[in-house]
């Protein structure tokens, strides 16, 4: 085993070794042009990422989180979607120039993804090892028999018991666990230096949950990738990340160090949203046993043809004027803590 | 197709012990099968017990594909020579089938009629399969215009009946046994095409197809690693059963004069050109060939069930 993470860690990019950024993701916009207007799924968003970061990427159903992954390695279905400015740099490349082929070479091998459900996300006719080798054989070049053996070692890291079988197996042989850990497998089968986690753990359950998020935390810090975990489940980024945005509407609203979002949230929605989680005092707690969990008034907007305004001001206590009209800039708080809200000093 | 499979299950609970016993037992046959997988002698030995009725239907595919290559050996009569003095014969030692009303060795005859009937069957499927598999691949996954302009020629294609489509292409093309094949593949693509443009169509939007996409492949491969192999369950079914449907409208051509020329045996002409006009006088020269139809057809249909058992893993374990 250690001799197995030894080699994987040998394989790993010498830029991994100083702390470069890796990825850094600049303005991107990501719309989709359907009949009843323009979409702006992915809306000014900026990101960096260096080696072995831990960044979470937090929000609810359909505020972007997924497109922008997708994003990142170009597969937002077109039409409709497309990127239509910004910048995506992979190592100071920047991969919205790239052609489709460069791109492929990209996908998988250096930037890698695991899909939200890993009942869907395995082909039910190919064998497992079949499925964790074609990276191999794609990206690394390696014959039918070498791609084999290096699918079961990537197992044996998984931690599947019995490898050599399960290899041979078909996706509908393995439980769900298994199955998402065949899909980590995978992405890490050609070491990449980023790994895009699209709520990995939401279809599990909670114990294989936390150890599916053990492995892939695990994994990262021996080989050095650097994790975009994307969830709309602060327990996990607490337990997880070390960096978070919070997303709302296809903007970051706030990012900050993973402490300071749970002691000090500065926008109105990362306050919301903290204080929508059940806490054990709120449930133990006697005098306030029957009180009811806070909630976020109203729904998340229907992002066609959005003003140009703060997406969250109709949802917002502290809105003025001034919010439905043009969009708060970044406010520094700290180097690490951004917020984007005209009324910081107000809400904090 | 249900009730092979449970004959399928049925005659298997036979050889095992215990139906309890079936699933485990299957298992570890699964995984100590597993270990010589690589090696394909292993893996068919394993599949022969595991399908006996798909194996009869193995056998009797490859019992015609060899009575077709070996005919000459297999017969001590020329089947084209004619010889008034034992017309319409009855079955005897010398005619084990039979003699038909131009005095033509009616055994013979459905000997050699096997490399006419097999012959059009296969090369009207493999044919056939092959531009609808590429035509309904391309249409369900490219969509767009392909498939505007795709779905308009399989409908007019369509709109004809089989035989009269055959017919016309037949009587375009002129007989021979090449022109029949062509005449009968192109009638029958397009239902194959349809079939695989819809599976095409919901696996595309699978999640795997999407994860494959964010490991690096290519549209091709995706298309040929992933959604293909996907599609073979329905069309082996479909596959192996326009085989039967082959012969019988080669039968149906060779009776209009449109398909395989005479002197040629071909089965189906050898049972229409006898069903009317002998079936009460000399009923061996439509059972004969009748029979050998038939056998053919239940060949390969058996054949077709047990091998879409065995390239669809999910109904492996099913029964």
């Amino acid at each position: 085993m250690e001799k197995l993470i030894n080699e994987f860690s040998n394989h790993i990019h010498v830029s991994n070794l100083a702390e470069a950024t890796v990825l850094e993701v600049e303005n991107l916009k990501t719309y989709f042009f359907v009949k009843q207007g323009v979409v702006k799924a992915v809306d000014d968003f900026s990101f960096s990422l260096k080696s072995g970061d831990k960044l979470a990427i937090v929000g609810e159903s359909g505020c972007g989180k997924s497109m922008t992954a997708l994003s990142v390695l170009r597969l937002v279905p077109n039409p409709p979607g497309r990127i239509v400015s910004g910048s995506i740099k992979l190592d100071g490349k920047d991969l919205l120039q790239m052609s489709e082929s460069e791109m492929r070479n990209i996908r998988g091998n250096r930037i890698s993804m695991i899909f939200q459900e890993p009942m869907t996300s395995l082909n039910p006719v190919l064998s497992i090892a079949q499925q964790i080798g074609e990276a191999l054989i794609l990206h690394q070049k390696l014959s039918d028999k070498d791609a084999f053996d290096r699918s079961v070692e990537l197992l044996k890291l998984v931690k599947i018991p019995e490898p050599l079988r399960r290899a041979r197996e078909y996706p509908h042989q393995l439980s769900g666990g298994m199955r998402q850990r065949v899909m980590t497998a995978m992405a890490l089968a050609c070491n990449p230096q980023v790994l895009l986690a699209d709520e990995p753990t939401t279809a599990l359950d909670v114990t294989i949950q936390a150890q599916i998020l053990d492995l892939i935390m695990e994994l990262q810090d021996r080989l050095g990738t650097a994790v975009v975990l994307i969830t709309h489940d602060l327990g996990v980024v607490a337990e997880t990340s070390e960096r978070v945005i919070v997303m709302y509407g296809g903007r970051k609203v706030e990012e900050a160090n993973v402490n300071d979002i749970f002691a000090m949230p500065l926008h109105p929605y990362t306050q919301g949203l903290l204080a929508a989680v059940p806490k054990l005092t709120t449930l133990s707690g006697k005098e306030s046993y029957s009180k009811r969990l806070q909630e976020i008034p109203g729904i998340v907007p229907a992002l066609v043809n959005l003003p140009d305004a703060c997406t969250f001001a109709p949802r917002c206590a502290f809105a003025t004027d001034i919010c439905r009209h043009e969009y708060p800039p970044y406010t520094n708080i700290s180097s690490s803590h951004k917020v984007a809200c005209w009324h910081v000093a107000k809400v904090c | 197709m249900m009730s092979t499979a449970n004959e399928v299950g049925k005659s298997s609970s036979k050889i095992d012990l215990s139906p309890e016993k079936k699933v485990s037992e299957f298992n570890e046959e699964l995984s100590l099968a597993g270990a010589n997988v690589h090696t394909k002698v292993g893996m068919i030995f394993f599949l022969t017990k595991r399908y006996p009725l798909g194996f009869l239907g193995l056998f009797l595919v490859f019992l015609f594909i060899f009575v077709a290559l070996f005919a000459p050996y297999l017969t001590t009569q020329d089947p084209l020579t004619t010889n008034p003095a034992i017309s319409l014969a009855a079955p005897s030692i010398d005619h084990p089938m039979g003699a038909d009303f131009m005095g033509r060795d009616l055994f013979s005859r459905v000997i050699f009629g096997a490399r006419t009937s097999l012959a059009v069957a296969f090369g009207a499927t493999i044919l056939g399969v092959f531009f609808g598999v590429l035509i309904g691949l391309a249409s369900g996954y490219l969509g767009g215009w392909v498939d505007l302009v795709l779905q308009r020629l399989i409908d007019i294609l369509q709109s004809l009946p089989t035989l009269i489509l055959a017919m016309a292409m037949a009587a375009a093309l002129g007989p021979s046994l090449f022109n029949t094949i062509i005449a009968i593949a192109i009638p029958k693509f397009p239902s194959i095409a349809r079939v695989i443009r819809s599976s095409t169509l919901s696996l595309r939007e699978m999640s795997f197809v999407e994860a494959a996409r964010a490991m690096g492949m290519s549209d091709l491969r995706i298309v040929f690693r992933h959604i293909f192999p996907n599609t073979l369950a329905p069309l082996i079914v479909l596959a192996t059963a326009g085989l039967g449907s082959a012969i019988l409208v080669e039968a149906s051509l060779s009776f209009l004069g449109l398909g395989v020329p005479e002197p040629h045996p071909s089965w189906g002409r050898m049972l229409s050109e006898s069903a009317s006009e002998y079936v009460r006088t000399a009923p061996w020269l439509v059972l004969f060939p009748g029979a050998a139809i038939t056998v053919a057809v239940f060949g390969a249909n058996l054949l077709g069930d047990a091998l879409r058992d065995i390239f669809d893993p999910r109904q492996r374990t099913a029964n």
